[in-house]
């Protein structure tokens, strides 16, 4: 089995990693493929609540790579898809307690057993996201539209760049069209300009994301939102799927004036 | 376009952002890591050497970086111009003869 192995990673912190990870994981696991997402942001364990796991854990990445358990000991299994598993982070650890080569097993475990393997990177760019990048065949970059989360997006891709990877696709969230109609937030092709790297999805800012996170339920498997269609769309895309890149309307949808402003090009 | 969107109040920070990305950019991407600096220091000496003495400790090297651009500025303090190119025998007789030929076809003409 062809393994792909995918790092979701940033730069900024609180950009939406781990929103991305348990959304595209549920998202690939719904349709059919078997997928891991891993939680490599040791010591700020997040991905097992946002996927309303961590009841279950037992083990986790840390007690593997220590061989204090087995592999599918440390894997959650999500009951409401087939498919779907958890590698939970540790949380009473620090990110140096897993070493490059470490990392390098614990891939090389995962590759051929699985169809995706996510991997959901701490913030930063020191040893916590190089670790994470490590065995990545691709990377996903999460970015806002802001100022820093775009300059911190363009850092993180010059170290993917650097570090060979080929694969590298840039993911807009919490986008606000309501803010770009009145000139107050950069548009996707502001960011795809100043970047120079292909965008492969546009998620609105969304009430449903919080909600979701809330329930610990990812959106593909419950709420139907336009954050949940933005999900839905970049997972194709990663399948191969030619979708085109429509703009999500967010929940305000859009306004008369912004309707007005556009047809007068303001 | 000024007063239409005056009057429906539309923003202008999207392009300041836009902007002040754009530069920040230029000078992130232009940061060299300490060790290509080093490197290309290494080499300015060895090739100005060949013209004439610095003061390697008194050399200034760095990325000047203003609004919207970068230039690499280098103060090299010279201690004495070599009058002849050392290393290479023959190759500056060999300029120089070159110059002259060309200074008296030029005078002739
Ligand atoms: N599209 C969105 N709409 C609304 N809220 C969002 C959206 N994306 C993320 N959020 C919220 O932003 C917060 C940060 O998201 P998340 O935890 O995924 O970021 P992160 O990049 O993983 O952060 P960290 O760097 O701390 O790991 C969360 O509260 C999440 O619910
Ligand atoms: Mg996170």
């Amino acid at each position: 089995m062809d393994t792909r192995i995918i790092v979701v990673t940033s730069g900024k912190g609180g950009v939406g990693k781990t929103t991305v990870t348990a959304n595209l994981s549920a998202c690939l696991a719904k349709q059919g493929y078997s997928v891991v997402a891993v939680d490599a942001d040791i010591g700020l364990r997040n991905l097992d609540v946002v996927m309303g796991l961590e009841n279950r854990i037992v083990y986790n990445l840390v007690d593997v790579v220590e061989n204090a358990c087995r592999l599918q000991q440390a894997l959650v299994r999500d009951k409401r898809v087939d498919n779907l598993y958890l590698l939970p982070a540790a949380q009473t650890r620090t990110k140096d307690a897993v070493t490059p080569d470490q990392m390098r097993y614990l891939c090389n475990s995962l590759r051929g057993s699985f169809d995706f393997v996510l991997i959901d990177s701490p913030a930063g760019i020191e040893s916590g996201f190089r670790n994470a990048a490590l065995c990545a065949d691709e990377a996903l970059v999460v970015a806002t539209p802001e100022v820093s989360s775009v300059r911190d997006a363009d850092r993180i891709i010059g170290l993917l760049e650097a570090d060979g990877k080929n694969s590298i696709n840039l993911i807009v969230n919490r986008f606000r069209q309501k803010m770009v109609d009145k000139g107050n937030m950069l548009d996707v092709n502001d960011v795809s300009e100043v970047l120079a790297v292909k965008i492969i999805g546009v998620v609105p800012e969304d009430d449903s994301v919080v909600i979701s996170s809330n329930k610990g339920e990812p959106l593909s498997l419950g709420l139907q939102s336009p954050a949940a269609k933005a999900f839905k769309d970049i997972t194709d895309r990663l399948l191969g799927k030619d979708v085109p890149l429509s703009l999500p309307q967010g929940e305000q949808g859009r306004g008369f004036l912004a309707g007005l402003m556009r047809m007068l090009r303001l | 376009m000024g007063f239409l969107s005056r009057f429906f109040k539309v923003g202008n920070s999207k392009q300041n952002a836009k902007e002040r990305l754009q530069v920040v950019l230029i000078h992130d991407r232009a940061d060299i890591s300490a060790g290509m600096m080093e490197c290309l220091r290494r080499d300015i000496i060895s090739v100005i050497s060949n013209y004439m003495d610095i003061s390697e400790e008194g050399i200034e090297l760095e990325l000047e970086k203003d609004k919207s651009s970068v230039a690499l500025v280098a103060n090299i303090p010279v201690l004495r111009v070599k009058r002849r190119l050392e290393g290479t025998p023959g190759k500056e007789e060999k300029i120089h003869a070159e110059g002259k030929k060309k200074r008296s076809q030029n005078r002739k003409r």
